[in-house]
């Protein structure tokens, strides 16, 4: 799917970001220094986060005004991904229905998502009862189950040792392939971006730029993230 | 080197052997008296009664309002919220008696919402009895409890509320998934403090209350020991009312988990649901309700007080005098009390974690022992040896300094235990001991915590009305019981006048130490 960010302009409190770009489907990783407004750009498109002027489309369709629920989009946060007092069953099944009443081919498809992510069988469980790697797992789950067109990912697996890391990204690179799905991956690590994004967009000093080829980027990086990177 | 340390040392359990005296004499006071009485009789099984009673529905109507107030501020921006969330921290403050008057103001006899509601045929309002009881526990503690559901939302965390709106979760939804689950962990605690602060209220009950049908346990101690001098009815009933307490008390301890009192109020949780319609409508109504419903009096206190401000009466000098006296004295001693009990529960959990669970639990037994229950403890313990009514004075300081310990320490521990995980090696490395040890790497530390724990015992025992009311002789007054007075005598122009100057020095007292914990504070 296409995400065309038209004229895009975000103002906050002595911040503000501009953006004027289009991805066309695939792996974008979205890099720069911290509080350079990666998170913010997710949040926009999301619809969290209203536009000061400018548009966001969806193949050619202006979502700028329309809420989070009805933008083909779903977005995985750093943390809090799992309501604490619900299963992994409950949190998972969420994803099609938020009243949480299934019927048995609904059911079926939760079973196959958590089995999908590698959570065959913990279903009863809390999430206070995984760990940091499954959490995100089962939001992962969830995503399948919603099945939008988009994937956002902000820094999900930034907790995680490097080894688990690796392995949460071949997960999120598998379930994009398979779901042809367009991913979008905010990450402070220059290594996940060339694991599984063929293209990145450098957000820094205030401008997200145009998307360009991640090894290009990376090897031979612009004055803001040599700074950043420390190369 | 241990023995550096012996001033300090013996500072805490001396402090703790204090405490455990003015706990257990005045227990063992009530005890030995309560048997010469002849059992409960039927007038004291009404009292109990409307005690619980009472307390049960101030408890619920106070928590049942809070919901909805507290979600109106917790998901609108509007101007004024701060000024709104400042005014629910004011009753805390607030003297018992002042507010009593400004209900009296407008919901008694002659107040605005008897006369409003005469146009509509009803008759006024009798506020005196059950009616005024509640109106001034939820006058009270609808703010408090208002503002701990507050904190509860501001818990949950913004991504929540970001994947409730992603997940097309309805209000309703919302509700189930996201705030009911911090409404059961935070309403039984609300629920509880109100009930164990509703059984305690004995300005409230002696104000508003009275006469067989609305006399509460407390009101019956006073009852029986200033009109009848039943002591052995007193003790028997001081008892009773310790009974209570002190369950309530452990069941909310129990219940009790570490809330986060560091938890921002200030900015509202960013929500994408019930951003308009009816929803909006009901939050607005329920926000202007609460303000009215809170303000109404305060604002009604001020315009009948202002005009007596040119000529208060001359008992208003001798009664400031009185108070100020009490209320320093008081604040200082709690705060020396808390310093020594917190120093020493905080080296004791260094080492032996349960020791100092206990020591705290019986620095905090002062709760179960509501102040009233002390002093008719404190009075029986005297009358054989002294003239009770000589040591109104010394003795409501007394009370009122371990009503405020559990506070202090509550303010003093986290920053005691704060200190010594961050500086306290360095200071033991450097060899510092006693008082340059205190003076130079605790007192910098605490002094924050220590100012505003000072402040707020000195105006809790400012405005109180309680243990003094046993004591003190026709001659002797403070100021809230000056007001009280001119209230019995229908004076309630020079109430409402005394009243100002009471809110005013009250103020000005937690001001004062509250501030000067945070001159030259640099964090």
């Amino acid at each position: 799917m296409d995400i065309t960010l038209e004229a895009l302009l975000i103002r906050q409190q002595g911040f503000s970001l501009a953006a004027n770009l289009t991805i066309s489907g695939g792996s974008t990783a979205i890099i720069g220094p911290s509080g350079g407004g990666k998170s913010t750009l997710l949040l926009a498109i999301a619809g969290f986060v209203k536009a000061a002027s400018g548009k966001v489309l969806f193949n050619g369709a202006d979502f700028t005004k329309a809420p989070p629920a009805e933008r083909p989009v779903t977005l995985l946060f750093q943390e809090h991904n799992l309501f604490p007092h619900l299963t992994v069953w409950q949190n998972t099944a969420l994803g099609v229905r938020p009243s949480l009443r299934l019927s048995r081919a609904e059911k079926e498809r939760v079973a196959a998502a958590l089995a999908e992510v590698g959570l065959h069988g913990a279903g009863e469980r809390l999430p206070s009862e995984l760990s940091g790697g499954q959490r995100q797992r089962v939001a992962l789950a969830r995503a399948l189950l919603r099945d939008r067109p988009v994937l956002m990912l902000d820094e999900p697996f930034a907790a995680l040792g490097p080894a688990l890391r690796f392995e949460m990204l071949d997960l999120v690179a598998r379930i994009r392939a398979e779901h042809d799905a367009t991913l979008l991956l905010v990450t402070h690590n220059p290594e996940d971006a060339r694991r599984i994004c063929d293209k990145a967009v450098l957000v820094a000093d205030g401008v997200a730029g145009q998307p360009c080829d991640t090894v290009d980027l990376l090897d031979n990086p612009p004055p803001a993230l040599a700074a950043y990177l420390g190369t | 080197m241990a023995g550096r340390f012996k001033p300090v040392n013996i500072a805490g359990p001396v402090a703790l052997l204090l405490m455990a005296l003015l706990v257990v004499a005045p227990l063992l006071a009530l005890w030995s008296q309560a048997e010469g009485a002849a059992g409960l009789s039927v007038p004291d099984w009404s009292a109990i009664r409307f005690t619980l009673f009472q307390a049960v529905l101030s408890a619920g109507i106070s928590v049942l309002l809070a919901i909805p107030a507290a979600r109106a501020l917790a998901r609108r921006q509007f101007r004024g919220r701060a000024a709104l969330i400042t005014l629910l921290g004011a009753p805390f403050l607030l003297p018992v008696i002042v507010a009593v008057l400004g209900i009296l103001a407008v919901w008694g006899r002659a107040g605005i919402m008897s006369r409003g509601l005469e146009v509509f045929g009803s008759g006024p309002i009798s506020v005196y009895g059950l009616t005024g009881i509640l109106l001034a526990h939820v006058f009270f503690n609808l703010p408090l409890v208002t503002r701990l559901i507050l904190q509860g939302w501001a818990g949950i965390p913004a991504e929540h509320f970001r994947l409730a709106a992603q997940l097309d979760m309805r209000p309703d939804d919302i509700f189930r998934r996201l705030e009911w689950p911090m409404l059961k962990g935070v309403l039984p605690g609300a629920f509880l403090l109100v009930f164990l602060l509703s059984i305690t209220s004995f300005a409230v009950a002696l104000a508003l209350g009275g006469g067989p049908k609305a006399t509460t346990i407390e009101l019956a101690i006073y009852q029986a020991l200033r009109f009848d001098f039943n002591l052995g009815r007193a003790a028997l009933l001081g008892l009773v009312q310790f009974g209570i307490c002190a369950v309530v008390v452990l069941a909310s301890l129990k219940l009790s988990r570490q809330t986060d009192f560091g938890a921002t109020l200030g900015v509202p949780v960013q929500r994408f649901d019930a951003r308009g319609g009816w929803r909006l409508w009901q939050d607005r109504i329920v926000l202007l309700g609460v303000s009215l419903f809170l303000g109404a009096p305060l604002v009604a206190v001020l315009l009948r007080g202002v005009p007596g401000l040119v000529n208060l009466p001359a008992s208003l000098w001798p009664a400031m005098g009185n108070s100020l006296l009490i209320s320093l004295g008081s604040a200082l001693l709690a705060l020396v009390l808390a310093l020594m009990l917190a120093g020493f529960i905080d080296r004791l959990r260094a080492r032996q974690a349960r020791g100092a669970s206990i020591v705290e639990g019986i620095a905090l037994s002062t709760l179960a022992l509501s102040p009233f229950v002390l002093g008719t403890g404190l009075f029986i313990l005297l009358y054989p040896v002294a003239n009770p009514f000589a040591l109104a004075l010394p003795v409501t300081t007394l009370v009122n300094a371990a009503m405020s310990l559990p506070i202090a320490l509550r303010a003093l521990l986290p920053a005691f235990a704060a200190n010594r995980r961050s500086l306290g090696l360095l200071a033991d490395s450097l060899g510092m001991s006693g008082w340059s040890r205190f003076r130079l790497f605790l007192w910098p530390a605490i002094r924050k915590p220590a100012g505003f724990a000072t402040g707020l015992a000195a105006a809790l025992s400012m405005g109180d009305l309680g243990v003094i009311t046993l004591f003190a002789p026709p001659e002797v007054e403070t100021l809230p019981l000056l007001m009280y007075r001119l209230m019995g005598a229908y004076r309630m122009e020079d109430a409402a006048s005394v009243a100002l100057v009471l809110v005013a020095v009250t103020l000005a007292l937690f001001w004062l130490f509250d501030r000067g914990g945070r001159l030259g504070h640099h964090t």
